[in-house]
């Protein structure tokens, strides 16, 4: 569940909205958002848990280094959310721990 | 001067499993070891207990094999109760699938003359393709059968390597790294070790692997071999889906999906190549399909220390008793046998293994029969 | 098919950029590959696309990036954005992956100009979701205006924690706090740099411009601060912390790191190029000569990624690199060195201003220190005990460096555990052995480039 954003924008431009989904809810984003940062903005902070652990994690480094911010993005798993960027209609689920063979999560 | 009992040369799955073997028996061992950028062919080992399909040119490895096999369990158990580490040992039995009918065949028949060398106690099935993927319903449309071995194991092959060394320190065992054994000099019934430093042991076992060949001449002894590269590919983290190890892809205790089984004369360079892995990809697409999204996260090449005939290498020198080699491509299929067989052998003990004379390298010298 | 080209720059930063610019003018034809969505790097991300209001607030500097972007419209320029490189051969064969599919291109000549990335900064809790880098928060800030408005804390050490800070004002945003945690100590010895640093006054003047407006604005500032704890169950909640005598709980939603950035050097250290250990940085950086030429004939470095040098001297190392592949006349290179010297004087000072402080160093045993894989400092040090001499033991004992991010997040620090628990610098400790594929590719696309290249 997202909290209350800390995140705001400089300035929204008067067109470029995009809703995307993460886990079955809408979220506004912008166009030339990453997928990240769109997640971040709407005010989430944890996108997975890991494998190893079954920990919570969110984005670190926001520019493909760190694979921290890894979510299944229209079906495909363990897809970096920094490194994507949004498009209408997306759907974004987080990633719970090691990823299944085929699409989806289960 | 340094003094130990037992010098063990070579810290990789030979050496660590014969020093547990040791440590186990109340004895003083020196594991040496090189530096952190050696090539280990420990590190780049798979991880099968395999069974099948060794020996077929000379049934006592298909029997020695077996044995270490047997006593697998035992010894994982015992080894994990010490250290706490788990070898993720699994008993599924084992499958080599198949992509071409007469390679099958050919393997099959294989088999078929190991069993009667054996007198008919040598366990293996062959599936079609209808029957394999009964077991293994990923297998891809390409694949046409395989042969299933019910006493392959699959474990995990660095947590074994970081249990034995931890077991051999954790009874006493001393591990010098960081700097090659160069020379042995046999001294008055025992030996002397440099490695920089002088070292001065009652016994030498060479477990070094490729060094081996090097080293063996020093204590009259002889270990030929040369380095046979394998790649691996290693995956993202996956939810369990193949329980079976096969030989060129298996799925490991923590998710990762390893491929491989490639083999190459490229000399002492362990660096890898795009074009070995790229047809290792392919194979692994063809075997899998439903591995063709999946991603590789890792690769590595590490060099198989491979005899003139691919069987072990187990001698005593005669000229200089106590010096022992030990040499072969199967580090963690014989780690059951090291631990509990030869070290006896190498602390003076009949092990009671009457063709472990089956592996002197005095077979190099003899003619062939063509 | 397999492509060949004269030359192939990778990282689309001031280097890359520079390197192609100076290639082009002198008549050679190159293929940039980048793996983010537009060119800049990370100082210069979404540099070109942004209003006058985001350029504002991202300062000068930022806005200067701009006069590097006019080598995209020039011909010749091959320019492929979101390609990600996954192997480099020493004969300068080049895979990557753009959009799905996988290509293998040659190349005379090879830049490799790949940037910095931010040192990792362990300590309790730092993987909380809600932790991220200073630079991740720029980058935000860069490419969507977004920037942490309300109640951020930032905490760490260096310019780019400074300049973040600033420029999160200029946004208009509440700062929690400022937490420093530069030693007391670094600035006396960092003092004896000064001199030098005199000669890149503009820069020092820059520096203490800032610090002032930042003194001036009322953030709470805390200094020499030290036993970091993020504190949190599912997200941070808190900002835990020693500040003299006293311990200090600051509340924060968004807790903000950075202790420096480091050369991002996983394509040269998988060519199994020498590195060095540099122990002012605390990093290593590859061994190249006087034009950023490798041991491997072709293949060049230059920019952050050969060695901390910030963006303005990157441009120039990519330029001088780019006339040796060019193979220009050397006298064209003189005053490029020039320029290069007055930028590289600042950096003595700043390195030992900012040098790292211990704790981030030498993590205390239960901290995570391999995000990926989940490995504590503390199993590094058994796996030393055990007989474990480098990384690459300790990664084949504990699974440190085995996951996705292949390293680029613990190296650092698993070299520098074992380098103090052997009591050897980590020059003697060395660094994992990197090999491709440098990022995960899947294995449909290697299999065919096997298919391509068999063909051939």
């Amino acid at each position: 569940m997202p909290n209350d954003s800390v995140f705001r924008r400089l300035s929204d431009p008067p067109d470029g909205e995009v809703t995307i989904r993460f886990d079955g809810q809408p979220v506004a984003a912008r166009e030339g958002d990453s997928v990240a940062a769109a997640l971040l903005a709407a005010g989430f902070a944890a996108l997975r848990t890991t494998p190893a652990g079954g920990n919570p994690r969110g984005p670190w480094c926001m520019m493909g280094v760190c694979f921290d911010c890894l979510v299944e993005i229209d079906g495909v798993p363990n897809m970096q959310a920094c490194m994507t960027p949004v498009r209408e209609g997306m759907e974004i689920r987080p990633m719970s721990g090691a990823r299944s063979l085929g699409g989806g999560d289960g | 001067m340094h003094r130990t009992e037992f010098a063990i040369i070579g810290g990789g799955l030979v050496g660590m499993a014969t020093a547990w073997g040791l440590v186990r028996q109340g004895r003083r061992v020196t594991v040496f070891d090189e530096g952190d950028i050696a090539f280990r062919a420990a590190r780049g080992n798979f991880g099968l207990v395999w069974v099948q399909g060794k020996g077929v040119r000379l049934p006592d490895y298909a029997r020695w094999t077996r044995l270490s096999a047997s006593l697998w369990p035992g010894f994982a158990r015992e080894l994990e109760e010490e250290t706490g580490v788990s070898l993720q040992l699994s008993k599924p039995g084992g499958l080599e699938l198949f992509l071409d009918e007469g390679e099958l065949d050919t393997h099959a028949a294989d088999l078929k003359g190991l069993r009667d060398a054996l007198g008919g106690d040598y366990p293996f099935e062959r599936l079609d393709g209808t029957a394999l993927r009964k077991l293994v319903p990923s297998a891809g449309p390409d694949v046409v059968g395989a042969i299933f071995g019910p006493e392959d194991l699959n474990c995990n092959p660095l947590y074994l390597l970081r249990a034995l060394a931890q077991a051999v320190v954790g009874r006493g065992g001393r591990i010098v790294n960081g700097a090659a054994v160069r020379g042995i000099k046999p001294d008055s019934g025992g030996f002397i070790l440099d490695n920089g430093g002088q070292w001065a042991a009652e016994r030498v076992v060479l477990c070094a692997g490729l060094g081996n060949t090097t080293l063996a001449p020093m204590v009259g002894l002889e270990a030929p071999s040369w380095p046979d590269r394998g790649h691996l590919l290693i995956t993202e983290r996956l939810r369990p889906f193949l329980d079976h190890p096969t030989a060129h892809v298996r799925q490991t205790g923590d998710g990762t999906v390893q491929i491989g089984a490639s083999h190459e004369d490229a000399g002492f360079d362990d660096a890898t190549s795009a074009q070995v892995i790229g047809r290792i990809a392919r194979q692994a697409a063809r075997l899998f399909p439903v591995l063709e999204n999946v991603r590789v996260v890792r690769s590595w090449a590490a060099l198989r220390v491979m005899s003139p005939d691919g069987h072990p290498i187990y001698d005593e020198s005669d000229i200089h008793p106590g010096a022992f080699v030990a040499t072969c491509h199967s580090g963690v299929t014989l780690a059951a046998v090291h631990a509990m067989l030869l070290a006896r052998l190498v602390a003076g003990d009949d092990p009671g293994i009457p063709y472990l004379e089956s592996f002197s390298a005095e077979r190099f010298r003899v003619p062939q029969a063509v | 098919m397999a492509d060949h080209v004269p030359l192939i720059v990778i990282g689309a930063g001031p280097a890359g950029l520079a390197a192609a610019d100076t290639a082009l003018a002198h008549g050679l034809e190159v293929m940039l590959l980048d793996e983010q969505p537009g060119p800049g790097g990370q100082i210069y991300r979404n540099i070109g696309n942004g209003d006058d209001e985001r350029r504002a607030v991202l300062g000068a500097d930022y806005a200067q990036g701009e006069t590097l972007l006019p080598v995209m419209e020039r011909p010749g320029l091959d320019y492929r954005r979101g390609a990600t490189v996954w192997e480099v051969t020493p004969d300068r064969q080049v895979f990557f992956t753009e959009q799905g599919k996988a290509r293998a291109v040659s190349a005379d000549k090879l830049i490799l100009a790949t940037g910095a990335m931010e040192r990792p900064m362990p300590f309790p809790g730092w993987t909380l979701p809600g932790v991220m880098s200073c630079g991740a928060a720029q980058i935000m800030l860069k490419s969507s205006g977004l920037f942490p408005a309300e109640g951020a804390i930032l905490a760490g050490s260096g310019p780019l924690l400074l300049l973040l800070a600033t420029q999160m004002l200029a946004a208009g945003a509440r700062i929690g706090a400022i937490v420093e945690t530069t030693p007391a100590r670094n600035f006396l010895a960092a003092a004896q740099r000064l001199p030098r640093a005199l000669l890149a006054r503009e820069y020092l003047r820059k520096g203490m411009g800032m610090m002032a407006a930042l003194r001036r604005s009322g953030v709470p500032w805390y200094k020499d601060a030290g036993g970091l704890q993020a504190l949190g169950t599912n997200r941070v909640e808190a900002l835990r912390f020693k500040d003299g005598a006293k311990t200090r709980e600051l509340p924060c939603g968004l807790l903000l790191l950075h202790q420096g950035v480091v050369p991002n050097a996983q394509i040269a250290r998988s060519l199994r190029l020498d590195h060095d250990w540099d122990d002012m940085q605390r990093a290593w950086r590859p061994r190249a000569d006087s034009w950023g030429e490798t041991a491997l004939p072709g293949i060049f470095v230059a920019g952050d990624g050969a060695g901390i040098v910030g963006a303005k001297a990157s441009a120039i190392q990519g330029r001088l690199a780019a006339l040796r592949a060019a193979d220009a006349q050397p006298g064209e290179a003189a005053p490029l060195r020039r320029a290069l010297a007055r930028e590289l004087a600042i950096r003595p000072f700043l390195d030992r201003l900012y040098r790292p402080a211990d704790e981030f160093l030498q993590p205390a045993d239960d901290t995570l220190v391999c995000r990926c894989e989940e490995v504590t400092a503390g199993e590094i040090r058994a796996a030393v005990r055990n007989g474990s001499l480098g990384p690459n033991q300790a990664k084949a004992f504990s699974r440190a460096g085995m996951g996705p991010c292949q390293g680029r997040l613990c190296g650092l620090t698993v070299s520098e555990v074992i380098a103090q628990a052997r009591g050897v610098s980590p020059a003697q400790a060395g660094y994992y052995r990197i090999r491709p594929p440098i990022k995960p590719v899947t294995l449909g696309e290697m299999a065919a480039l096997a298919d391509e290249s068999d063909e051939n």
